[in-house]
């Protein structure tokens, strides 16, 4: 009997839920691997050197966590508010053209930072803004955001193309590389031997805690939330749920902008064809790995982001593709996906 | 470049996306959305190709191709149709593994020669004045993508079971009622819908782009798959003539390269998706108006989703 | 042909059913009728295979059956015409004919269907969409694909709402005729005109059991009495304080949503009313309280509240609070805890802390008596602590209070208690609208009692002026001042 009621304990239920994804999730990659000839012992150590046994390999994963987390943030509005914003890859562009837009001005008169400053707000309501055209899509036009987004995604890669093909494109010749590089003083600093701008690790982290004290500590994020549980009795509360969807799509494009503008002004500073690197579709998959939860988010970011930049070093040790690490994020989110499914059969909700 | 080439490059060039974007329609018409068509592709893209070149039969390749698409839609289908959850997330998350599995397992095999399908003059018919360049000079599995235009059409709109598949994606309740289980239909539906795309990927890497690598080349094209059901409105005709539009748009990219430098090609891949944005206002405004003309008009060219598309059903 | 026997069914404590046994003959129309939540659509539920059965047995043709799926019912010849159509709106109505048949021959069916259309006197287009047609024309529909599939017994839910009088007459026609070829049944109903014209036996069902079963003809006064429970004649008489200002005034206000809508609703509620909507579900009182409620738009006419025009008709404000009949879908927010609830509710609290609401939300929980404690979720309350919650959620300031079904699922006492809250919150210059299944409960709580019938107001009388046979009467239909209907086909496929 004392066993029955320690395995319903909620944190046991937790764990043990944790554990069961993990294993189904890493047992099959591992089975996987060990059919094909590879011992997964090798590729947990190669990862694992490539990411966090080393303080400037270390440094890479902050970079890719960096983006990862802005991008999750953004999501956790949406997926409060009941909404799907597969558009946030477009977002992240977005944000990116935004702050492409100030940084590439050679004669803008504003000191540095001031200039800098600016590009990022920019990519804030460059990002919010295509969030919002999706949202207004959906209020008006009827276009389900999950068809509008995507469609939306791509409209930014061609704009994108356009942007770094055509009239940005570097003196003479047009090159799929990326624009000119900005001047340097419009770099965002990086002291000597890191890999990161502090700057940017500071934003990232203040965004978090903006994220969890407006949608735990505050009316609006309250009023998000009852949104996405049931439009309908919302609307008994006084709250208007078209209106409270957008401006968590417009909150949640813009915290997916700035990732844009970080990729831009701290880490390639010109604007790429691959600006985004996928993040924000990588950002959907931890935020629902982590089951929509804030708390999560965070270490699921860096687990990501560990396998992302550790997984750079598979060619290069063992001769494997890099998108091993792939495999793995995929396969955690779809064992947890039929862990849940299987629990809410269990519970007879089905 | 002469049109009767230029017609034949057209229909060899969409064939994939036409099986595709048809076996997508199969899936949504019976209510559930397989987002996974672009892992799916690229995975049986790599199946294909290296089930073909490691036992040297296309005929092998291209089954392992659909087999893949159909293990895929399986496990869209048990998470999303019978375990509730979204098909949405379900789907998001597999187009991702699919594609890095494709990737990682097909590594050993990348830039290697490998075999390719031959084309099947069709005799007699090959020689026909233009129409037998562009039809009859082709490869089986263009020759396949012609036939599933009518064959999709046929299966729908004038079999039993093509009713019983439009009718759970309608209202699964009433096909309860009827005395069908509409979960079982709703899973064989994405089942063969998964297989189409499997094939299709096939038909990439041992035919239209043969060869399997990093990039492929035919990544992007179940997003545009995706999109084109939706600007054919969930029609077959419509699906296959939007796959073609966008042939065209291809070609047409490919060909005034030259002319219009200032226009990256890639332009014209961006093109099915505001256009598939502008079907669904348009669809939405005209349920709405109460201009009959306009309703009318917009009618011919694209009807409604199927009402219960993405909604799990529960047994009462 | 088929026999139930000793029927029970329960959905967790709630016993829906009990010891229910009726028999369905041949050649001969079986009328069941009962008040809102009798148990009538469980039961039809049950013989159809939809819902499965705790107790009793089924018998077919005096062999034991079972039913576990529609499928099974359908091998027994049993069809069900469901109150809101169970077809597919953008499948044509000939692909709605074939739908679930074993064969599939389009040609055979479009002959079929013409000939079945012609001999019940209706008229169809087989390549029009199913959702161009009127509800009448969906049921005809569905009544030819049953009889086509080989229904030997066909259930009927109350078939007679939201459709044309002409529609009425043909399905009347429809159903006598298919009684003389040797079918049996069951129609379920409310109207008792339908009942008297139609039936050979009834069956009447009073809180999951039967409470009689006559043969025709049938004693009126009787089966009114069977129905409804008896009452006596005049409980404490609430007090009339009618004030002169008007609180919500509908102008000939029409609307097409749901099954019988509203049609050309005209009534001034003035302050310091309490008003009780009555009449069976779906008669257009839920649609009338979230009109007035200003979460619907009316298709036409005008609403005033507090003597301003809505904007579009629509929009909501807080000085209006609704009280919804499904608490959990409508009303509440699963998932969210109490103290969230009231956080909401309230003004004020931009930021919050774990401690924020939490004294507002034990006052709450005590003064309304809610069992649960402030970090409770609204889902894991009982149905009855969730109207309470809901009554605790009700601001300060609001001068209408419209509620459905405002004590389902309350004890007497709690009942009691609810209605004291509620007449105490109204305010002098407020008014309460409600609609309840329980006339008991509209006699004794109202100062005015509004009947709905098929969509319109077929009775407006104050309290103090009418009865409980006059009320019970006008659910039924038998007020007399039944205008005719003027509903015809949308389609314009019905010949006039």
């Amino acid at each position: 009997m004392r066993y029955v009621q320690f395995m319903k304990h909620p944190l046991f239920s937790r764990f043990a839920r944790i554990s069961v994804i993990a294993g189904l999730a890493l047992g099959g990659v591992g089975l996987l691997l060990f059919t094909l000839g590879i011992s997964p012992v090798d590729i947990g150590v190669t990862l694992a050197r490539g990411s966090i046994l080393s303080l400037q390999k270390f440094g890479h994963v902050l970079t890719i966590w960096i983006p990862l987390l802005l991008c999750s943030c953004g999501l956790l509005f949406t997926f409060r508010a009941g909404l799907w914003n597969i558009g946030i890859e477009g977002q992240v562009v977005f944000g990116a053209i935004a702050a492409t837009l100030l940084l590439r001005e050679e004669n803008l008169g504003l000191p540095a930072a001031a200039t800098l400053i600016l590009a990022h707000i920019l990519s804030f309501i460059g990002g919010g803004l295509w969030a919002a055209f999706a949202g207004f899509l959906k209020n008006r036009g009827g276009v389900n955001e999950i068809f509008g987004g995507l469609g939306l995604n791509f409209v930014a890669q061609g704009l994108i193309l356009w942007l770094i093909l055509g009239p940005w494109k570097r003196a003479g010749v047009a090159s799929m590389s990326g624009t000119e590089m900005f001047a340097r003083e419009l770099w965002l600093s990086t002291p000597p031997g890191w890999r990161l701008a502090p700057a940017a690790l500071v934003i990232a982290c203040i965004a978090f805690a903006a994220t969890a004290v407006l949608l735990g500590a505050t009316r609006f994020g309250l009023q998000i939330r009852a949104t996405g549980i049931n439009p309908t009795a919302a609307r008994l509360f006084g709250i208007h749920p078209g209106r409270t969807g957008l401006l968590a799509m417009a909150i949640g494009g813009g915290l997916a902008g700035l990732a844009g503008g970080l990729q831009v002004s701290c880490v390639y500073h010109r604007l790429l064809p691959s600006i985004s690197s996928g993040y924000g579709y990588l950002a959907l998959l931890v935020v629902m790995l982590a089951h929509y939860r804030l708390r999560p988010v965070p270490a699921i970011c860096l687990f990501f982001a560990c396998l992302a930049a550790g997984s750079i070093q598979l060619p290069i040790v063992l001769k494997l593709d890099s998108s091993l690490a792939g495999v793995i994020q995929g396969a955690c989110v779809v064992s947890a996906l039929l862990v849940h499914g299987l629990q809410k059969r269990q519970r007879g909700e089905l | 470049m002469d049109p009767a080439t230029f017609l034949a490059a057209l229909v060899a060039m969409a064939a994939p996306l036409v099986l595709a974007a048809l076996g997508e329609t199969l899936t949504e018409k019976a209510g559930v959305v397989n987002l996974s068509l672009d892992g799916t592709i690229l995975l049986g893209a790599m199946t294909g190709f290296v089930v073909a070149s490691v036992t040297q039969s296309l005929l092998l390749g291209f089954l392992a191709a659909g087999l893949t698409g159909c293990l895929v839609a399986a496990l869209v289908a048990v998470i999303g149709v019978w375990l509730g959850q979204s098909q949405v997330a379900v789907g998001f998350a597999l187009t991702f593994l699919c594609r890095d599995l494709a990737y990682f397992l097909g590594n050993p095999y990348a830039r290697q020669q490998g075999p390719q399908l031959a084309t099947l003059p069709v005799p007699l018919l090959a020689d026909l004045p233009f129409f037998g360049t562009v039809f009859f000079t082709h490869s089986f599995i263009v020759y396949l993508s012609f036939l599933a235009t009518p064959c999709c059409i046929y299966f729908l709109y004038h079999t039993r079971h093509g009713l019983t598949l439009r009718a759970a994606g309608e209202n699964p309740e009433g096909c309860w009622a009827r005395g069908i289980d509409p979960n079982t239909v709703r899973f064989l539906a994405t089942l063969a819908g998964g297989a189409m795309a499997g094939l299709a990927g096939a038909a990439f890497s041992l035919a239209v782009k043969p060869g399997w690598g990093h990039p492929q080349g035919c990544e992007g094209i179940g997003w545009i798959a995706l999109a084109l059901v939706i600007f054919g409105s969930w029609h077959p005709l419509r699906v296959a003539a939007g796959a073609y539009f966008f042939g065209l748009l291809q070609l047409l990219g490919i060909a005034f390269q030259d002319s219009f430098p200032g226009i990256p090609g890639q332009i014209f891949q961006v093109a099915p998706f505001p256009l598939m944005i502008f079907t669904l206002i348009l669809i939405h405004l005209s349920r709405n108006t109460k201009n009959r003309y306009f309703a009318g008009f917009v009618r011919l060219f694209g009807s409604p989703p199927p009402r219960g598309l993405g909604r799990p059903y529960r047994r009462p | 042909m088929i026999e139930l026997a000793n029927i029970s069914k329960n959905f967790g404590k709630v016993q829906a059913l009990q010891g229910v046994s009726l028999s369905a003959e041949a050649g001969s129309i079986h009328g069941i009728v009962g008040e809102n939540g009798a148990g009538k659509s469980t039961l039809m539920k049950i013989l159809t295979g939809f819902t499965s059965r705790s107790g009793g047995e089924i018998l077919c043709r005096g062999k034991k059956i079972s039913l576990d799926r529609p499928s099974d019912a359908m091998r027994f010849g049993i069809g069900m015409l469901y109150q809101e159509p169970l077809d597919f709106p953008q499948l044509s109505v000939l692909e709605n004919f074939m739908a679930g048949e074993a064969a599939f021959a389009p040609g055979q069916a479009r002959a079929d269907l013409a000939r079945l259309a012609a001999a019940f006197g209706f008229v169809f287009h087989p390549d029009n969409r199913v959702e161009t047609l009127t509800v009448g024309e969906r049921q005809q529909l569905e009544l030819l694909r049953l009889i086509h599939g080989g229904a030997r017994l066909l259930i009927l839910d109350e078939p007679t709402t939201g459709i044309s009088e002409r529609q009425q007459e043909q399905l009347f026609a429809a159903l006598r005729r298919l009684k003389a070829d040797g079918a049996a049944i069951l129609l379920v109903s409310h109207k008792l005109e339908e009942i008297d014209s139609l039936c050979d036996t009834v069956t009447v069902l009073r809180h999951g059991r039967v409470a009689a079963a006559m043969r025709c003809p049938f004693d009126r006064q009787a089966l009114l009495q069977a129905m409804f429970d008896s009452l006596p004649e005049r409980l404490s008489p609430p007090q009339t304080a009618t004030g002169k200002e008007p609180v919500v005034e509908f102008d000939r206000v029409v609307v097409t949503v749901g099954r019988a809508g509203l049609h050309e609703a005209t009534i001034t509620v003035r302050t310091g009313e309490v008003v009780g909507l009555a009449g069976m579900d779906g008669s257009g009182q839920a649609v009338f309280l979230k009109i007035a409620g200003g979460f619907l738009p009316p298709e036409s006419g005008q609403i005033r509240r507090f003597g301003r025009t809505l904007p579009n008709g629509c929009g909501c404000s807080r000085d209006v609070a609704f009280l919804p009949a499904d608490r959990l879908a409508e009303g509440l927010l699963p998932g969210m805890t109490l103290r969230e609830h009231h956080i909401l509710a309230a003004r004020g609290h931009i930021f919050l802390s774990a401690a924020t609401g939490l004294a507002g939300s034990r006052r709450a929980i005590d003064d309304f008596n809610i069992k649960g404690h402030p970090e409770t979720t609204a889902e894991e309350l009982s149905g009855g602590n969730q109207q309470r919650l809901l009554l605790s959620l009700i601001p300060d300031e609001v001068r209408l209070i419209l509620m459905e079904n405002p004590t389902r699922g309350l004890d007497v006492q709690s009942a009691d208690w609810t209605w004291q809250q509620l007449h105490r919150r109204k305010a002098e210059d407020g008014a309460i609208i409600f609609a309840s299944p329980d006339l008991e409960e509209i006699m004794a709580q109202a100062t005015r009692v509004v009947v709905f019938y098929d969509g319109r107001i077929i009775l407006d009388t104050p309290t103090a002026a009418t009865d409980y046979h006059e009320i019970s009467r006008a659910i039924t239909g038998e007020a007399g001042t039944t205008g005719p209907s003027d509903e015809v086909g949308r389609s314009g496929l019905l010949p006039d």
